[in-house]
Protein backbone atom coordinates (compact mmCIF):
# COMPACT_ATOMS: atom_id res chain seq x y z
CA UNK A 1 0.00 0.00 0.00
CA UNK A 2 2.66 2.40 0.97
CA UNK A 3 4.44 1.75 -2.09
CA UNK A 4 1.52 2.47 -4.31
CA UNK A 5 0.93 5.74 -2.50
CA UNK A 6 4.52 6.79 -3.32
CA UNK A 7 4.71 5.60 -6.74
CA UNK A 8 1.71 8.81 -7.37
CA UNK A 9 3.13 11.48 -6.25
CA UNK A 10 6.57 11.77 -4.25
CA UNK A 11 8.91 12.07 -7.72
CA UNK A 12 7.29 14.50 -9.02
CA UNK A 13 6.14 16.41 -6.32
CA UNK A 14 9.25 16.80 -4.36
CA UNK A 15 11.55 17.08 -7.14
CA UNK A 16 10.53 19.86 -8.70
CA UNK A 17 10.49 21.90 -5.72
CA UNK A 18 13.71 24.28 -5.70
CA UNK A 19 13.62 25.07 -9.80
CA UNK A 20 9.70 25.92 -9.93
CA UNK A 21 9.23 28.19 -6.57
CA UNK A 22 11.61 30.60 -7.49
CA UNK A 23 9.63 31.97 -10.20
CA UNK A 24 6.30 31.50 -8.83
CA UNK A 25 3.95 34.71 -8.00
CA UNK A 26 2.67 35.37 -3.92
CA UNK A 27 -0.88 34.27 -3.39
CA UNK A 28 -0.52 34.53 0.39
CA UNK A 29 1.37 36.63 2.21
CA UNK A 30 1.04 36.72 6.05
CA UNK A 31 2.78 39.19 7.67
CA UNK A 32 3.23 39.51 11.67
CA UNK A 33 -0.04 37.57 12.07
CA UNK A 34 -1.44 36.59 15.72
CA UNK A 35 -4.56 35.05 16.60
CA UNK A 36 -6.10 34.86 19.82
CA UNK A 37 -8.80 33.49 21.51
CA UNK A 38 -9.28 35.10 25.26
CA UNK A 39 -6.71 35.13 26.64
CA UNK A 40 -4.49 32.79 24.79
CA UNK A 41 -2.27 32.95 22.39
CA UNK A 42 -2.48 31.05 19.67
CA UNK A 43 -0.51 32.37 17.02
CA UNK A 44 2.68 34.05 17.48
CA UNK A 45 4.07 36.72 14.62
CA UNK A 46 3.66 34.35 11.47
CA UNK A 47 4.77 35.77 8.26
CA UNK A 48 4.91 33.54 5.77
CA UNK A 49 4.16 33.59 1.69
CA UNK A 50 2.65 31.32 -0.37
CA UNK A 51 3.30 31.27 -3.74
CA UNK A 52 0.62 30.08 -6.64
CA UNK A 53 -0.52 27.29 -7.90
CA UNK A 54 1.93 24.62 -5.23
CA UNK A 55 0.84 23.25 -2.62
CA UNK A 56 2.30 24.26 0.83
CA UNK A 57 1.71 22.12 4.07
CA UNK A 58 1.81 22.62 7.23
CA UNK A 59 2.91 20.35 10.10
CA UNK A 60 3.22 20.51 13.66
CA UNK A 61 2.60 18.68 17.11
CA UNK A 62 -1.13 19.12 17.86
CA UNK A 63 -1.93 22.64 19.36
CA UNK A 64 0.66 24.34 17.84
CA UNK A 65 -1.65 26.52 15.80
CA UNK A 66 -1.37 24.96 12.35
CA UNK A 67 -5.16 24.39 11.98
CA UNK A 68 -5.70 27.85 13.70
CA UNK A 69 -3.24 29.64 11.01
CA UNK A 70 -5.28 27.86 8.25
CA UNK A 71 -8.84 29.40 9.85
CA UNK A 72 -7.06 32.79 10.03
CA UNK A 73 -6.74 32.72 6.41
CA UNK A 74 -10.46 32.51 5.17
CA UNK A 75 -11.32 34.32 8.20
CA UNK A 76 -13.32 30.88 9.63
CA UNK A 77 -11.78 31.53 13.40
CA UNK A 78 -14.20 34.58 13.37
CA UNK A 79 -17.38 32.53 14.03
CA UNK A 80 -15.50 31.51 17.51
CA UNK A 81 -16.54 33.97 20.12
CA UNK A 82 -13.94 36.04 21.52
CA UNK A 83 -11.57 34.90 18.86
CA UNK A 84 -9.37 38.36 17.40
CA UNK A 85 -6.45 38.86 15.19
CA UNK A 86 -3.72 40.76 14.83
CA UNK A 87 -0.82 41.21 11.46
CA UNK A 88 -2.07 41.29 8.07
CA UNK A 89 -2.61 38.40 5.75
CA UNK A 90 -3.25 38.88 1.96
CA UNK A 91 -4.74 37.64 -0.87
CA UNK A 92 -3.28 38.81 -4.06
CA UNK A 93 -1.97 41.81 -2.53
CA UNK A 94 -5.55 42.79 -1.19
CA UNK A 95 -6.02 42.87 2.78
CA UNK A 96 -8.52 40.16 3.84
CA UNK A 97 -9.57 41.41 6.92
CA UNK A 98 -10.27 44.64 4.89
CA UNK A 99 -12.12 42.63 2.62
CA UNK A 100 -16.18 41.43 3.48
CA UNK A 101 -16.20 37.65 4.85
CA UNK A 102 -18.25 36.25 2.33
CA UNK A 103 -16.36 37.71 -0.56
CA UNK A 104 -12.90 35.97 0.84
CA UNK A 105 -14.50 32.65 1.43
CA UNK A 106 -15.78 32.35 -2.07
CA UNK A 107 -11.80 32.95 -2.84
CA UNK A 108 -10.32 30.72 -0.76
CA UNK A 109 -12.43 27.13 -0.62
CA UNK A 110 -12.05 24.96 2.79
CA UNK A 111 -11.78 21.25 3.05
CA UNK A 112 -12.79 20.06 6.74
CA UNK A 113 -10.85 17.30 8.66
CA UNK A 114 -14.38 15.05 8.69
CA UNK A 115 -15.83 14.83 5.30
CA UNK A 116 -19.21 17.23 6.01
CA UNK A 117 -21.61 16.84 3.00
CA UNK A 118 -25.24 18.12 3.61
CA UNK A 119 -27.24 15.26 4.55
CA UNK A 120 -30.38 16.45 3.33
CA UNK A 121 -29.06 17.17 0.18
CA UNK A 122 -28.47 14.80 -3.25
CA UNK A 123 -24.90 14.61 -4.62
CA UNK A 124 -25.20 17.17 -7.29
CA UNK A 125 -27.42 19.57 -5.20
CA UNK A 126 -24.40 19.51 -2.82
CA UNK A 127 -21.90 20.22 -5.53
CA UNK A 128 -24.24 23.39 -6.62
CA UNK A 129 -24.87 24.48 -3.17
CA UNK A 130 -22.42 27.03 -3.42
CA UNK A 131 -23.21 28.16 -7.17
CA UNK A 132 -26.88 28.68 -5.40
CA UNK A 133 -26.14 30.24 -2.46
CA UNK A 134 -24.39 32.91 -4.60
CA UNK A 135 -27.43 33.24 -6.86
CA UNK A 136 -26.82 30.83 -10.23
CA UNK A 137 -29.87 30.15 -10.88
CA UNK A 138 -29.38 28.91 -14.96
CA UNK A 139 -29.72 25.31 -14.36
CA UNK A 140 -27.87 24.31 -17.42
CA UNK A 141 -24.90 26.06 -16.55
CA UNK A 142 -25.16 25.03 -12.91
CA UNK A 143 -25.37 21.19 -14.51
CA UNK A 144 -22.22 21.77 -16.63
CA UNK A 145 -20.15 22.81 -13.45
CA UNK A 146 -21.58 20.22 -11.33
CA UNK A 147 -20.00 17.87 -13.72
CA UNK A 148 -16.84 19.69 -13.91
CA UNK A 149 -16.29 19.94 -10.41
CA UNK A 150 -16.97 16.09 -9.93
CA UNK A 151 -14.33 15.54 -13.01
CA UNK A 152 -11.82 17.88 -11.40
CA UNK A 153 -12.55 15.67 -7.63
CA UNK A 154 -11.61 12.45 -9.44
CA UNK A 155 -15.27 11.40 -8.27
CA UNK A 156 -17.57 11.70 -11.64
CA UNK A 157 -16.90 8.32 -12.95
CA UNK A 158 -18.32 7.11 -9.20
CA UNK A 159 -21.42 9.32 -9.26
CA UNK A 160 -22.49 10.00 -12.64
CA UNK A 161 -25.29 7.44 -12.23
CA UNK A 162 -26.24 7.84 -9.38
CA UNK A 163 -26.15 12.06 -8.91
CA UNK A 164 -29.45 12.59 -7.24
CA UNK A 165 -29.17 9.74 -4.40
CA UNK A 166 -28.45 11.12 -1.05
CA UNK A 167 -25.09 12.47 -0.51
CA UNK A 168 -24.33 10.72 2.42
CA UNK A 169 -25.01 7.87 0.41
CA UNK A 170 -20.66 7.97 -0.55
CA UNK A 171 -18.13 6.34 1.22
CA UNK A 172 -16.03 8.43 3.47
CA UNK A 173 -13.32 8.66 0.91
CA UNK A 174 -15.89 9.49 -1.97
CA UNK A 175 -17.90 11.66 0.49
CA UNK A 176 -14.47 13.83 1.15
CA UNK A 177 -14.21 14.12 -2.73
CA UNK A 178 -17.29 15.34 -3.54
CA UNK A 179 -16.52 18.19 -0.51
CA UNK A 180 -13.67 19.25 -2.51
CA UNK A 181 -16.30 18.95 -5.90
CA UNK A 182 -18.30 20.93 -3.59
CA UNK A 183 -15.24 23.54 -3.11
CA UNK A 184 -14.22 23.43 -6.62
CA UNK A 185 -17.64 24.43 -8.18
CA UNK A 186 -17.36 28.28 -6.23
CA UNK A 187 -14.60 28.45 -8.37
CA UNK A 188 -12.14 29.54 -5.27
CA UNK A 189 -8.23 30.31 -6.02
CA UNK A 190 -7.22 29.19 -3.03
CA UNK A 191 -8.17 25.66 -1.49
CA UNK A 192 -7.73 25.16 2.36
CA UNK A 193 -7.38 21.76 3.39
CA UNK A 194 -7.58 20.67 7.00
CA UNK A 195 -6.17 17.58 7.58
CA UNK A 196 -8.28 16.41 4.48
CA UNK A 197 -7.21 12.46 4.67
CA UNK A 198 -7.60 11.62 8.33
CA UNK A 199 -10.59 10.17 8.80
CA UNK A 200 -9.96 8.24 5.56
CA UNK A 201 -9.05 4.63 4.86
CA UNK A 202 -5.30 4.44 2.82
CA UNK A 203 -6.36 4.03 -0.60
CA UNK A 204 -8.72 6.65 0.01
CA UNK A 205 -6.28 8.62 1.21
CA UNK A 206 -3.72 8.27 -1.89
CA UNK A 207 -6.87 9.42 -4.00
CA UNK A 208 -6.82 12.77 -2.82
CA UNK A 209 -3.10 13.07 -2.63
CA UNK A 210 -3.18 12.44 -5.73
CA UNK A 211 -5.86 14.99 -6.66
CA UNK A 212 -3.67 17.67 -4.99
CA UNK A 213 -0.75 17.03 -7.55
CA UNK A 214 -3.58 17.66 -9.80
CA UNK A 215 -5.24 20.83 -8.57
CA UNK A 216 -1.94 22.56 -7.77
CA UNK A 217 -1.92 23.38 -11.73
CA UNK A 218 -5.23 25.30 -11.04
CA UNK A 219 -5.23 25.82 -7.09
CA UNK A 220 -3.00 27.12 -4.68
CA UNK A 221 -3.74 24.88 -2.16
CA UNK A 222 -2.37 25.16 1.79
CA UNK A 223 -3.02 21.06 3.64
CA UNK A 224 -2.58 20.90 7.62
CA UNK A 225 -1.74 17.50 7.94
CA UNK A 226 -0.68 15.20 11.18
CA UNK A 227 1.10 13.07 8.35
CA UNK A 228 4.87 13.86 7.46
CA UNK A 229 4.75 11.29 5.20
CA UNK A 230 2.15 12.93 3.83
CA UNK A 231 3.70 16.37 4.02
CA UNK A 232 6.24 14.84 2.01
CA UNK A 233 4.59 13.57 -0.78
CA UNK A 234 1.99 16.22 -1.84
CA UNK A 235 3.69 19.38 -0.62
CA UNK A 236 6.29 22.03 -2.58
CA UNK A 237 6.60 23.62 0.56
CA UNK A 238 6.29 22.73 4.30
CA UNK A 239 5.79 24.84 6.71
CA UNK A 240 6.57 23.39 10.61
CA UNK A 241 4.76 24.82 13.53
CA UNK A 242 5.17 24.26 17.27
CA UNK A 243 3.70 26.17 20.62
CA UNK A 244 2.14 28.66 18.31
CA UNK A 245 4.86 30.17 16.57
CA UNK A 246 6.67 29.25 12.86
CA UNK A 247 9.65 27.50 13.29
CA UNK A 248 10.87 27.14 9.97
CA UNK A 249 9.47 27.19 6.05
CA UNK A 250 11.04 25.77 3.19
CA UNK A 251 11.29 23.38 0.24
CA UNK A 252 9.37 20.20 1.33
CA UNK A 253 12.93 18.42 0.40
CA UNK A 254 15.13 20.62 2.28
CA UNK A 255 13.07 20.69 5.45
CA UNK A 256 12.83 16.29 5.56
CA UNK A 257 15.97 15.91 4.60
CA UNK A 258 18.21 18.92 6.22
CA UNK A 259 16.07 20.92 8.02
CA UNK A 260 18.15 23.88 9.57
CA UNK A 261 16.66 24.27 13.11
CA UNK A 262 17.01 21.66 15.63
CA UNK A 263 13.41 21.40 16.77
CA UNK A 264 12.24 20.78 13.06
CA UNK A 265 14.69 18.03 13.26
CA UNK A 266 13.68 16.49 16.45
CA UNK A 267 9.85 16.69 15.24
CA UNK A 268 10.23 15.30 11.96
CA UNK A 269 12.61 12.12 12.90
CA UNK A 270 9.86 11.65 15.55
CA UNK A 271 11.68 12.36 18.74
CA UNK A 272 8.57 14.41 19.94
CA UNK A 273 5.05 15.28 18.71
CA UNK B 1 -22.46 -20.94 39.40
CA UNK B 2 -25.00 -19.72 41.78
CA UNK B 3 -24.40 -16.24 41.31
CA UNK B 4 -25.30 -16.06 37.52
CA UNK B 5 -28.53 -18.08 38.01
CA UNK B 6 -29.63 -15.58 40.36
CA UNK B 7 -28.79 -12.82 38.04
CA UNK B 8 -30.44 -15.02 35.36
CA UNK B 9 -33.63 -15.12 37.77
CA UNK B 10 -33.35 -10.88 38.50
CA UNK B 11 -33.13 -10.52 34.94
CA UNK B 12 -36.44 -12.15 34.52
CA UNK B 13 -38.29 -10.56 37.41
CA UNK B 14 -36.91 -7.36 35.63
CA UNK B 15 -37.74 -7.72 32.48
CA UNK B 16 -41.43 -9.40 33.24
CA UNK B 17 -42.11 -6.45 35.67
CA UNK B 18 -41.01 -3.40 33.06
CA UNK B 19 -43.23 -5.70 30.61
CA UNK B 20 -46.23 -5.77 32.48
CA UNK B 21 -45.86 -2.05 33.16
CA UNK B 22 -45.71 -1.01 29.29
CA UNK B 23 -48.35 -3.87 28.54
CA UNK B 24 -51.05 -1.66 31.26
CA UNK B 25 -50.50 1.25 29.19
CA UNK B 26 -52.11 -0.39 26.27
CA UNK B 27 -54.41 -2.29 28.53
CA UNK B 28 -55.23 1.16 29.83
CA UNK B 29 -55.95 2.79 26.05
CA UNK B 30 -58.14 -0.49 25.18
CA UNK B 31 -60.23 -0.16 28.52
CA UNK B 32 -60.62 3.29 27.97
CA UNK B 33 -61.21 3.06 24.53
CA UNK B 34 -63.65 0.39 25.57
CA UNK B 35 -65.54 2.10 28.24
CA UNK B 36 -66.18 5.33 25.82
CA UNK B 37 -67.55 2.97 23.26
CA UNK B 38 -70.14 1.41 25.96
CA UNK B 39 -71.15 4.37 27.35
CA UNK B 40 -71.66 6.54 23.92
CA UNK B 41 -73.47 3.17 22.37
CA UNK B 42 -76.77 4.59 22.39
CA UNK B 43 -75.90 8.01 20.79
CA UNK B 44 -73.50 5.69 18.00
CA UNK B 45 -76.65 3.36 17.72
CA UNK B 46 -79.45 6.34 17.39
CA UNK B 47 -77.13 8.39 15.08
CA UNK B 48 -74.80 6.36 13.29
CA UNK B 49 -71.94 8.30 11.04
CA UNK B 50 -74.72 11.18 10.75
CA UNK B 51 -73.09 12.55 14.03
CA UNK B 52 -70.16 13.25 12.39
CA UNK B 53 -71.50 15.47 9.41
CA UNK B 54 -74.58 16.98 11.68
CA UNK B 55 -74.48 20.79 12.80
CA UNK B 56 -77.55 20.69 14.97
CA UNK B 57 -76.89 20.46 18.97
CA UNK B 58 -80.09 20.70 20.72
CA UNK B 59 -80.16 18.88 24.21
CA UNK B 60 -84.27 19.28 24.18
CA UNK B 61 -85.35 18.04 21.13
CA UNK B 62 -82.24 15.20 21.83
CA UNK B 63 -80.84 16.26 18.40
CA UNK B 64 -76.83 16.05 18.37
CA UNK B 65 -74.16 16.06 15.70
CA UNK B 66 -70.68 16.66 16.33
CA UNK B 67 -69.69 19.02 13.20
CA UNK B 68 -69.26 22.39 14.82
CA UNK B 69 -67.20 20.71 17.64
CA UNK B 70 -64.81 19.13 15.15
CA UNK B 71 -64.15 22.09 12.67
CA UNK B 72 -63.60 24.26 15.88
CA UNK B 73 -61.02 22.20 17.22
CA UNK B 74 -59.29 21.54 13.40
CA UNK B 75 -59.41 24.63 12.77
CA UNK B 76 -58.15 26.67 16.35
CA UNK B 77 -55.30 24.48 15.92
CA UNK B 78 -54.76 25.25 12.34
CA UNK B 79 -54.69 29.19 13.23
CA UNK B 80 -52.29 28.37 16.48
CA UNK B 81 -49.76 26.35 14.55
CA UNK B 82 -50.00 29.09 11.26
CA UNK B 83 -48.98 31.87 13.90
CA UNK B 84 -46.90 29.95 16.64
CA UNK B 85 -44.77 27.84 14.35
CA UNK B 86 -42.87 30.64 12.04
CA UNK B 87 -42.47 32.30 15.32
CA UNK B 88 -41.01 29.73 17.60
CA UNK B 89 -38.61 28.83 14.73
CA UNK B 90 -37.48 32.41 14.82
CA UNK B 91 -37.55 32.58 18.45
CA UNK B 92 -35.42 29.09 18.10
CA UNK B 93 -32.94 30.50 15.01
CA UNK B 94 -32.12 33.51 17.09
CA UNK B 95 -31.17 32.04 20.74
CA UNK B 96 -29.09 29.49 18.92
CA UNK B 97 -27.54 31.27 16.02
CA UNK B 98 -27.61 34.76 17.05
CA UNK B 99 -28.24 35.85 20.78
CA UNK B 100 -25.44 36.53 22.61
CA UNK B 101 -25.12 34.34 25.46
CA UNK B 102 -25.76 37.45 28.40
CA UNK B 103 -29.14 37.50 26.36
CA UNK B 104 -29.85 33.93 25.55
CA UNK B 105 -30.00 32.63 29.04
CA UNK B 106 -32.74 34.85 30.13
CA UNK B 107 -34.75 34.74 26.72
CA UNK B 108 -34.57 31.05 26.89
CA UNK B 109 -35.32 31.00 31.05
CA UNK B 110 -38.97 33.05 30.27
CA UNK B 111 -39.68 31.16 26.81
CA UNK B 112 -39.25 28.03 29.01
CA UNK B 113 -41.52 29.69 32.05
CA UNK B 114 -44.60 30.26 29.36
CA UNK B 115 -44.63 26.15 29.50
CA UNK B 116 -44.98 26.60 33.55
CA UNK B 117 -47.57 28.56 33.42
CA UNK B 118 -51.27 26.96 34.09
CA UNK B 119 -53.70 27.18 31.22
CA UNK B 120 -56.82 28.96 33.61
CA UNK B 121 -54.12 31.84 33.77
CA UNK B 122 -53.89 32.06 30.03
CA UNK B 123 -57.43 31.45 29.99
CA UNK B 124 -58.53 34.37 32.34
CA UNK B 125 -55.93 37.00 30.55
CA UNK B 126 -57.45 35.91 27.23
CA UNK B 127 -60.58 36.24 28.58
CA UNK B 128 -60.05 40.15 30.56
CA UNK B 129 -57.22 41.54 28.21
CA UNK B 130 -56.92 39.56 25.00
CA UNK B 131 -60.60 38.98 24.06
CA UNK B 132 -60.88 43.29 24.74
CA UNK B 133 -57.98 44.46 22.55
CA UNK B 134 -59.18 41.71 19.91
CA UNK B 135 -62.26 43.58 19.69
CA UNK B 136 -61.20 46.74 19.26
CA UNK B 137 -57.69 46.79 17.78
CA UNK B 138 -56.54 43.53 16.22
CA UNK B 139 -59.93 42.58 14.53
CA UNK B 140 -61.40 45.92 12.84
CA UNK B 141 -57.47 46.28 11.64
CA UNK B 142 -57.45 42.98 9.97
CA UNK B 143 -61.03 43.49 8.45
CA UNK B 144 -59.86 46.62 7.56
CA UNK B 145 -57.07 45.82 5.50
CA UNK B 146 -57.69 42.38 4.32
CA UNK B 147 -61.61 41.94 4.71
CA UNK B 148 -61.54 40.98 1.34
CA UNK B 149 -60.19 37.62 2.52
CA UNK B 150 -63.65 35.88 3.98
CA UNK B 151 -61.68 34.70 7.08
CA UNK B 152 -61.05 38.26 7.99
CA UNK B 153 -64.97 39.62 7.32
CA UNK B 154 -67.48 40.19 9.97
CA UNK B 155 -68.23 41.41 13.44
CA UNK B 156 -65.33 41.52 15.83
CA UNK B 157 -66.99 40.10 18.71
CA UNK B 158 -63.45 39.00 20.35
CA UNK B 159 -64.07 36.23 21.78
CA UNK B 160 -64.18 33.74 18.65
CA UNK B 161 -62.06 31.09 16.75
CA UNK B 162 -59.34 33.78 15.92
CA UNK B 163 -58.71 34.72 19.85
CA UNK B 164 -58.40 30.98 20.65
CA UNK B 165 -55.98 30.26 17.81
CA UNK B 166 -53.88 33.18 19.53
CA UNK B 167 -53.99 31.86 22.98
CA UNK B 168 -53.26 28.52 21.91
CA UNK B 169 -50.49 29.95 19.47
CA UNK B 170 -49.10 31.69 22.90
CA UNK B 171 -49.19 28.68 24.90
CA UNK B 172 -47.50 26.25 22.31
CA UNK B 173 -44.83 28.88 21.28
CA UNK B 174 -42.15 27.65 24.39
CA UNK B 175 -42.39 23.89 23.61
CA UNK B 176 -41.92 24.10 19.89
CA UNK B 177 -38.90 27.07 20.29
CA UNK B 178 -37.12 25.72 23.04
CA UNK B 179 -37.23 21.81 21.79
CA UNK B 180 -36.31 23.78 17.64
CA UNK B 181 -33.81 25.82 19.75
CA UNK B 182 -32.25 22.39 21.14
CA UNK B 183 -32.23 20.67 17.53
CA UNK B 184 -30.50 23.35 16.31
CA UNK B 185 -27.96 23.93 18.70
CA UNK B 186 -27.36 20.37 17.83
CA UNK B 187 -26.58 21.22 14.47
CA UNK B 188 -22.81 19.83 13.77
CA UNK B 189 -20.58 22.83 13.55
CA UNK B 190 -18.94 21.58 10.66
CA UNK B 191 -21.97 21.56 8.81
CA UNK B 192 -22.68 25.61 9.16
CA UNK B 193 -18.64 26.10 8.57
CA UNK B 194 -19.35 23.96 5.47
CA UNK B 195 -21.86 26.71 4.33
CA UNK B 196 -19.93 29.66 5.36
CA UNK B 197 -16.90 28.37 3.81
CA UNK B 198 -18.75 28.18 0.17
CA UNK B 199 -19.23 31.85 0.82
CA UNK B 200 -22.44 31.44 2.21
CA UNK B 201 -23.97 34.29 4.69
CA UNK B 202 -25.33 33.88 7.97
CA UNK B 203 -28.41 33.21 7.23
CA UNK B 204 -27.44 30.52 4.04
CA UNK B 205 -25.15 28.74 6.99
CA UNK B 206 -28.30 28.79 9.40
CA UNK B 207 -30.81 27.67 6.26
CA UNK B 208 -28.35 24.60 6.58
CA UNK B 209 -28.49 24.52 9.72
CA UNK B 210 -32.93 24.09 9.00
CA UNK B 211 -32.68 21.83 6.71
CA UNK B 212 -30.24 19.51 8.97
CA UNK B 213 -32.90 20.50 12.05
CA UNK B 214 -36.46 20.12 9.90
CA UNK B 215 -37.04 16.63 11.35
CA UNK B 216 -36.87 17.37 14.81
CA UNK B 217 -38.38 21.06 13.91
CA UNK B 218 -41.84 19.08 12.87
CA UNK B 219 -41.27 16.84 15.65
CA UNK B 220 -41.29 20.00 18.25
CA UNK B 221 -44.42 21.01 15.90
CA UNK B 222 -46.22 17.63 16.70
CA UNK B 223 -45.73 18.04 20.43
CA UNK B 224 -47.22 21.49 19.98
CA UNK B 225 -50.27 19.53 17.83
CA UNK B 226 -51.14 17.30 20.75
CA UNK B 227 -51.37 20.19 23.39
CA UNK B 228 -53.38 22.25 20.78
CA UNK B 229 -55.69 19.34 20.29
CA UNK B 230 -56.78 18.39 23.67
CA UNK B 231 -56.44 22.20 25.35
CA UNK B 232 -59.79 22.78 27.01
CA UNK B 233 -59.76 26.09 29.65
CA UNK B 234 -58.14 28.41 27.95
CA UNK B 235 -59.94 28.14 24.73
CA UNK B 236 -63.10 27.53 26.59
CA UNK B 237 -62.95 31.03 27.97
CA UNK B 238 -62.01 32.87 24.55
CA UNK B 239 -63.83 30.73 21.68
CA UNK B 240 -67.03 32.06 22.73
CA UNK B 241 -68.88 28.44 22.69
CA UNK B 242 -71.18 28.85 20.21
CA UNK B 243 -71.72 25.08 18.26
CA UNK B 244 -71.82 26.97 14.51
CA UNK B 245 -69.58 26.80 11.56
CA UNK B 246 -68.28 30.22 10.32
CA UNK B 247 -65.90 31.28 7.74
CA UNK B 248 -65.03 34.21 9.33
CA UNK B 249 -62.46 33.82 12.25
CA UNK B 250 -64.21 36.15 14.16
CA UNK B 251 -67.19 34.22 14.79
CA UNK B 252 -67.73 32.38 17.99
CA UNK B 253 -67.25 28.57 17.59
CA UNK B 254 -66.78 25.82 19.93
CA UNK B 255 -63.94 22.74 20.58
CA UNK B 256 -64.99 18.97 21.46
CA UNK B 257 -62.57 19.97 24.69
CA UNK B 258 -64.59 22.87 25.76
CA UNK B 259 -67.57 21.33 25.04
CA UNK B 260 -66.93 18.48 27.52
CA UNK B 261 -66.09 20.47 29.43
CA UNK B 262 -69.08 23.38 29.63
CA UNK B 263 -71.82 20.42 29.78
CA UNK B 264 -70.91 17.16 31.68
CA UNK B 265 -72.39 18.63 34.66
CA UNK B 266 -75.64 19.70 32.19
CA UNK B 267 -75.82 16.46 30.77
CA UNK B 268 -79.25 14.78 33.00
CA UNK B 269 -80.63 12.65 30.23
CA UNK B 270 -78.91 9.89 29.06
CA UNK B 271 -78.73 10.47 25.39
CA UNK B 272 -77.24 13.69 25.90
CA UNK B 273 -73.87 12.37 27.93
CA UNK B 274 -74.14 9.21 25.34
CA UNK B 275 -73.76 12.01 23.16
CA UNK B 276 -71.16 14.25 25.18
CA UNK B 277 -68.89 10.40 25.26
CA UNK B 278 -69.27 10.17 21.81
CA UNK B 279 -67.67 13.75 21.27
CA UNK B 280 -64.67 12.53 23.64
CA UNK B 281 -64.80 8.99 21.39
CA UNK B 282 -64.11 11.49 18.66
CA UNK B 283 -61.79 14.30 20.05
CA UNK B 284 -59.95 10.21 21.40
CA UNK B 285 -59.55 8.99 17.74
CA UNK B 286 -58.86 12.22 16.08
CA UNK B 287 -56.06 12.93 18.09
CA UNK B 288 -54.59 9.88 17.32
CA UNK B 289 -54.92 9.97 13.69
CA UNK B 290 -53.56 13.68 13.16
CA UNK B 291 -50.93 12.13 15.47
CA UNK B 292 -50.21 9.29 12.81
CA UNK B 293 -50.59 11.16 10.10
CA UNK B 294 -47.77 13.51 11.89
CA UNK B 295 -45.28 11.24 12.39
CA UNK B 296 -45.74 9.61 9.12
CA UNK B 297 -45.13 13.36 7.79
CA UNK B 298 -41.86 13.35 9.65
CA UNK B 299 -40.83 9.56 9.33
CA UNK B 300 -40.90 10.00 5.45
CA UNK B 301 -38.75 13.14 5.54
CA UNK B 302 -36.33 11.64 7.70
CA UNK B 303 -36.22 8.66 5.28
CA UNK B 304 -35.46 11.22 2.50
CA UNK B 305 -32.93 12.52 4.22
CA UNK B 306 -31.09 9.45 4.92
CA UNK B 307 -31.72 8.18 1.42
CA UNK B 308 -29.26 5.86 0.86
CA UNK B 309 -27.37 5.95 4.24
CA UNK B 310 -27.71 2.21 4.84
Amino acid sequence: MQKEISTISVQPTVAAVPVELASKREKISAHQVCAFFGQNQALKNISLSIPEHSVVAIIGPSGCGKSTFLRSVNRMHEMIPESRITGTLTLDGEDIYQMDAVQVRRRIGMVFQKPNPFPTMSIADNVSAGLRMNGMRDRRRIEEIVERSLRQAALWNEVKDSLFKGGMSLSGGQQQRLCIARALAVSPDVLLMDEPASALDPISTAKIEELMYELKKDYTIVIVTHNMQQAARVSDRTAFFYMGELIEYDGTKKIFTMPSKKQTEEYITGRFG
Amino acid sequence: MTSTTQTNYGDTIFRNLTRAFAFLILLLIVFMVYEMYRTSASSIEKFGWSFLTRSVWDPVQEEYGALPFIYGTLVSSAVALVIAVPLSVGVAIFLSELAPAWLERPVSFFVELLAGIPSIVYGVWGFFVMVPWMRTTVEPLLSDHLGFIPLFRGAPYGVGMLSAGVILSIMILPIIASISRDVLKAVPRVQKEAALALGGTRWEATRIGLSYARSGIMGATILGLGRVLGETMAVTMVIGNRPAISASLFDPAYTMASVLANEFTEATTDMYLSALVEIALVLFVITIIVNSFARLLVWSVTRKNQAGRV
